[in-house]
């Protein structure tokens, strides 16, 4: 399959870093710190997993580079840019997707041009083209009601797609799918992500995705989070599902796992889920 | 799984059962009526002695039906619910969107719309006939206060059950404040809208015998109204009832044109 010219220019870009990078939530007794003087990059086009249990700020991480919430201290550059606010450049894909109901699959897709001022002929094309990529032509007039969840989070990243992201966030996207669909998606953006070549910060509970799909796992320890150990993945690409059994992968896996569930200190933590379900007391960044 | 011929049929005769049904039911009730008002039942709390039957009811509709009057009642009425609910839908729209989105607007705004919701519509007739300049704005006025508030309400709560995750991501999308509404706020809330709109519809035409206690000649309230003044009450029954049918009709009128408008709605319901 070729892949439309206007995905090729991509790029070379999406260098990200985080310094030191702190975010409180709350005030007085109530407040508590989500992150503490968290610090990491990545290159251009680098897959990057950040892997922690619940409740260990990593939502609270790819909120605050996409823009949603705003950081106590601390910086994030992309591209040597400081993030102002929510950017398509920056793109995000949740767990449980935020399609338009009331917008065709097509019209969904081409959401991101519309917003650019792009005429419908235009953006129409370019959605058909992605969602072809995505494995979803015949699907243009359909609603999200009609999709299965799998097909509604490959419609979720190709509209993320259409707007040529920097950066693509990615927020335990197949997480609230069954075991084989979520394989298939793996494999599926794994195929994407290696013609398009744009950055991805990837979050997930589980470590065979993360090892999976990255480059680069980046463990994360329990509230506050930090990073507390970087794993760099040399496996060959493209990868197929038989990684997950060599050994060389699961002597990795027991690795994580015990970095997860050190003994004697594991305490379940209340959910801090940054952008759905926000507790009072965090920012009304929606208004 | 069966092939899509024998399940539309099956379908068919599932919705041909159920009109059946429907109808059947309303005719349980017309006789009935006809039963108790032809024996002159008296039930202790309530007499049928007075009541007129269907057939009474039946000739004193022919008779309206032939009168040069129908004409006149059934425009008057409807220009006068459906300006009344015209003015509803742009106020109540208007001011729900308004209030749905800024905490500062619902604050000025709800406490006196509040403090008049209960107000009924036979309450401000005096004041209507004294704010406006000629009786027909009045009886507007009346309807008017009808279907505002389930159109306000209904739209407020609309805007205020769109999801916030979806307004994130529009933002993420690239939607400045104007593109969130139209493409969010709006779509998102409009199922609300209708849900007023519709049920406003209905208390319009509910307020309809009201508004037209101050009409001089037309409506199909004042023909009520006036049968009742009179004293026959046959004629009051055929008012009645097509107030009834006219609210009824023009309720669905709108739920229908919702589904047009908001065909990922259906798809969403059948879903569930």
């Amino acid at each position: 399959m070729s892949l439309p010219d206007y995905i090729k220019t991509v790029s070379r870009q999406g260098r990200v870093d985080i310094t030191n990078l702190t975010i409180q939530f709350g005030t007085g007794k109530q407040s508590f710190t989500a992150l503490h003087n968290l610090s990491m990059s990545t290159k251009p086009g680098e897959f990057v997993c950040l892997l922690g249990s619940s409740g260990c700020g990593k939502s609270t991480l790819l909120a605050a580079l996409a823009g949603h919430i705003q950081a106590n201290g601390g910086s994030i550059l992309v591209d040597g840019q400081q993030i102002n606010g929510p950017h398509p450049e920056r793109g995000l894909v949740f767990q449980q997707h935020t399609l338009f109901p009331w917008k065709k699959i097509i019209d969904n897709v081409a959401f991101g041009l519309k917003m650019k001022g792009i005429s419908r002929a235009a953006r129409h094309e370019q959605a058909r083209e992605l969602l072809k990529l995505m494995g979803l032509a015949g699907f243009e007039n359909h609603y999200p009601a009609q999709l299965s969840g799998g097909m509604l989070q490959r419609v979720e990243i190709a509209r993320v797609l259409i707007n040529s992201p920097k950066v693509m966030l990615m927020d335990e996207p197949f997480g609230a799918l069954d075991a084989q669909t979520r394989m298939m998606m793996q494999q599926l953006l794994l195929e994407v992500w290696e013609r398009i070549k744009t950055t991805i910060v990837f979050i997930t509970h589980d470590i065979d995705e993360a090892l999976f799909l990255a480059d680069r796992v980046l463990v994360m320890s329990a509230r506050p989070g930090r990073i507390i150990e970087e794993i760099n993945l040399d496996f060959t690409r493209p990868r197929h599902a038989e990684l997950i059994t060599s050994s060389h992968f699961m002597q990795l896996k027991r690795h994580c796992l015990e970095l997860l569930h050190p003994q004697n200190s594991h305490f379940p933590l209340q959910r801090v889920h940054s952008l759905s379900d926000a507790p009072a007391s965090e920012p009304d960044f929606a208004h | 799984m069966p092939p899509a011929g024998i399940l539309k049929t099956r379908f068919a005769r599932f919705a041909i059962g159920r009109l059946m049904l429907r109808a059947g039911s309303l005719l349980i009730c017309i006789l009935a009526w006809h039963l108790a008002a032809t024996h002159h039942i008296n039930l202790g709390i309530a007499t049928f002695q007075n009541v007129p039957s269907p057939p009474d009811v039946l000739e004193a509709a022919l008779a309206l039906l032939h009168s040069k009057k129908m004409l006149a009642h059934l425009t008057a009425s409807m220009s006068r619910v459906f300006s009344g609910f015209l003015a509803a839908a742009g106020v109540g729209i208007t001011l729900g969107l308004i209030s749905g989105r800024s905490r500062f607007a619902e604050d000025v705004l709800l406490p006196p719309l509040e403090m008049l919701r209960p107000v009924p519509a036979v309450a401000w007739i005096p004041l209507a006939i004294l704010m406006f300049p000629s009786s027909e704005l009045s009886m507007v006025f009346i309807t008017f206060t009808g279907a505002l508030f389930p159109i306000l309400l209904n739209t407020i709560h609309g805007v205020e059950s769109v999801e916030a995750r979806l307004i994130a991501s529009a933002r993420s999308l690239g939607s400045g404040r104007l593109a969130i509404f139209t493409e969010v706020i709006l779509p998102g809330a409009a199922p609300n809208i209708f849900t007023g709109l519709s049920i406003g519809m209905g208390t319009a035409w509910f307020c309809l015998v009201t508004a037209e206690m101050i009409a001089g000649q037309y409506g199909l309230g004042y023909y009520t109204w006036s049968s009742y003044t009179i004293q026959n009450y046959a004629a009051i029954v055929v008012g009645m009832i097509l107030i009834g049918l006219l609210g009824m009709v023009s309720s669905l009128l709108i739920k229908k044109l919702g589904n047009l408008l908001m065909p990922w709605h259906v798809a969403r319901r059948n879903k569930s």
